[in-house]
């Protein structure tokens, strides 16, 4: 059993990193995650020489990434929405010369300076690409500062196994809200010998080079290939969801992050009227746990996704269902939070009445 | 002396790879460069490998290209190398450098690239003090994208996007960057250099050493500053594009240093 504490999601965040056995953080100060840094200004180097260096702008410490993790490094950066827009030159470059790193997006409103309020209207940017260039992130959700906690750990095995970044896409609420928490041990920081890693030519062996560019068509369409194979991969292996009362729904209320624990809510409530609700939580956004809703799309008669924007991820739960069942929306934007009772009005007002 | 030195001619044969005294440093691999005739790319990169190999450092140094011409500078240099997007060398540099202090570590960038799109990166890592070398082609010119303004372009000079010549009221002064960077106390050595006479290449090949010895010695930034040709863009034949070096670009840029640390 590990440490249990109160925490501040992006305390956690900052512990979480330092508890992996990072060896740098490069980051820039905005709310709602500024956290982030000051806890790692206080802690980290002391505790274990990790490196922690604040940057002239999200530009640098996304570039400063590349650096450290094209050196083989373990390399952690966070931001919000605003600094995350700015890091995706960077985020595409690193995906193209496939190199490991875990980002966290602490996602406020938007679209343009927006609010510091929290939202997840980032999903698509981080779910669909967001620099340019035909490329993924592997996108975690985390719904709790647990996770928080967890999915840096997780994140570090994924991005170092598919030598491609790792994006936590939370938000603003999550990153201050405290809750408790069950630390995992100290990992150490550890050479982990990367045989691509630019540490210095090696006496007996070749040079190595990070890079993303590649001049031969022919050439970078096969490198392309590799990458597309990678999260096809991705897609067969590392998809995660937790379900609730799926068994006899008739309905089901999905949602991630703050927008899933709103549901679970809403769900409960919804279950003592009568309603025979279950809820699909995708904790990886991608890759999307597409089959789950496939398998139950024929014997429900309808789900109600909920989000913090417009509607995003409901456009992966439809693609997913084919048709096959009625899926509705419900979401708020500006840095608005729903409640469970509106959820559960506008699901009555929807599906029942 | 070797009488397997004299060929039957009676002279000595100073093809013989036993008795060459000049050769390509061991640190360049046997690519062939794809710079433009008469360029001073080639001779730049000679001459940081030549100091690697002096310094033995081949498997304790990375290097950080551009994106630039010298954007392919991985393919020449015999040592591990990261590709920076395009201004960020020097953040890439400071990760690198940081989070493995021992080794050495460079960036190599054009004016576009460190003066330009990359002059945060470049000023910041200057003014945290990061213990790189930075070496700076400044040839006043885009080469790679053909013959575009750059931030150090003379005033009055013609480019395709300064096809009048660069006017100063619309298109701003060139920027000296090496002046700009000499007054941050983060930086210990800023110089300026040349490649185009033989005299010019081995203080350009100095400066590269003392840039690497000082980093060394942990004393901070060092920015060494090439003024270089671009034959191509300038339309020029090597031979002219170095004689616009020597009467346009030192006069403007002048050679020396311009700030260098107290070394004990």
């Amino acid at each position: 059993m590990g440490q249990k504490k109160l925490m501040k999601g992006n305390e956690a965040l900052a512990e979480a990193m330092i508890l992996a056995g990072c060896d740098a953080y490069f980051g820039y100060p905005i709310t709602p995650q500024s956290e982030v840094l000051e806890y790692l200004a206080i802690h980290a180097t002391k505790r274990t020489g990790m490196v922690v260096l604040q940057a002239e702008s999200e530009v640098s410490a996304i570039n400063m990434i590349y650096g450290a993790a094209g050196a083989g490094k373990r390399v952690m950066t966070t931001s919000s929405s605003p600094g995350i827009s700015l890091m995706q030159e960077g985020i595409s470059y690193i995906a193209g010369a496939e190199l490991p790193c875990v980002l966290a997006n602490v996602n406020r409103g938007g679209p343009g300076l927006g609010t510091i309020q929290p939202a997840q209207g980032d999903y698509f940017q981080s779910v669909k690409g967001g620099g340019h260039g035909d490329y993924h992130l592997l996108v975690l959700a985390p719904n709790s500062v647990q996770e928080m906690v967890d999915f840096v750990k997780l994140g570090f095995e994924l991005a170092e196994k598919y030598r491609n970044p790792v994006m936590l896409l939370t938000d603003g609420a999550i990153g201050q809200m405290m809750e408790k928490v069950e630390l995992f041990p100290q990992m150490e920081r550890i050479d982990r010998h990367f045989p691509w890693a630019t540490t210095g030519k090696p006496k007996d062996g070749e040079r190595r080079f990070i890079t993303s560019l590649h001049i031969e068509s022919e050439l970078f369409e096969k490198i392309n290939l590799h990458i597309q194979a990678k999260y096809k991969q991705m897609e067969e292996e590392e998809v995660r969801y937790q379900t609730t009362n799926i068994e006899d729904a008739e309905y089901i209320f999905t949602g991630f992050g703050l927008g899933s624990r709103i549901c679970s809510k809403a769900m409960q409530l919804g279950r003592e009227k009568g309603y025979k609700i279950g809820l699909v939580r995708p904790q990886t956004l991608f890759p999307f746990p597409k089959k789950i809703f496939a398998e139950l799309a024929p014997r429900i008669k309808g789900i109600l996704d909920v989000e913090m924007n417009a509607g995003q991820m409901v456009e992966d739960v439809r693609l997913s269902v084919e048709g096959k069942t009625r899926v509705e929306f419900y979401g708020r934007m500006g840095g608005v939070i729903p409640s469970p009772d509106e959820i559960l009005e506008h699901f009555e007002k929807t599906f029942i009445k | 002396m070797n009488e397997n030195m004299i060929n039957e001619t009676g002279l000595e044969d100073i093809r013989l790879p036993e008795y060459c005294v000049y050769q390509k440093p061991q640190t360049l691999t046997e690519r062939e460069l794809h710079y433009c005739p008469g360029c001073g790319h080639g001779v730049a990169h000679k001459i940081i490998m030549e100091v690697v190999d002096e310094l033995g450092i081949q498997n304790n140094v990375i290097g950080v290209a551009p994106v630039g011409c010298s954007v392919f500078a991985y393919h020449y240099m015999n040592i591990d190398m990261q590709e920076a997007a395009h201004g960020r060398a020097c953040a890439v540099a400071t990760a690198i450098k940081r989070t493995m202090p021992d080794k050495y570590v460079f960036s190599y960038q054009g004016d576009g690239d460190l003066a330009a799109i990359g002059t945060a990166e470049t000023i910041h890592a200057a003014n945290r003090g990061e213990n790189i070398v930075v070496v700076f082609i400044n040839n006043g010119i885009y080469g790679m994208t053909s013959g575009q303004m750059a931030p150090t372009t003379l005033p009055g000079m013609v480019t395709t996007t300064s096809p009048y010549g660069r006017d100063t009221a619309v298109q701003g002064f060139p920027l000296k960057i090496g002046e700009l960077l000499a007054l941050l106390p983060g930086v210990c050595y800023v110089t300026r250099h040349a490649v185009n006479t033989v005299a010019n290449v081995r203080k350009a090949k100095k400066a590269i050493k003392n840039g690497f010895e000082y980093q060394a010695k942990g004393l901070g930034f060092s920015l060494i500053e090439i003024v270089s040709n671009c034959p191509s863009n300038m339309k020029m034949t090597p031979l002219e594009s170095n004689k616009f070096v020597e009467e346009k670009m030192i006069p403007f840029y002048p050679l020396g240093d311009l700030k260098k640390p107290e070394v004990k």
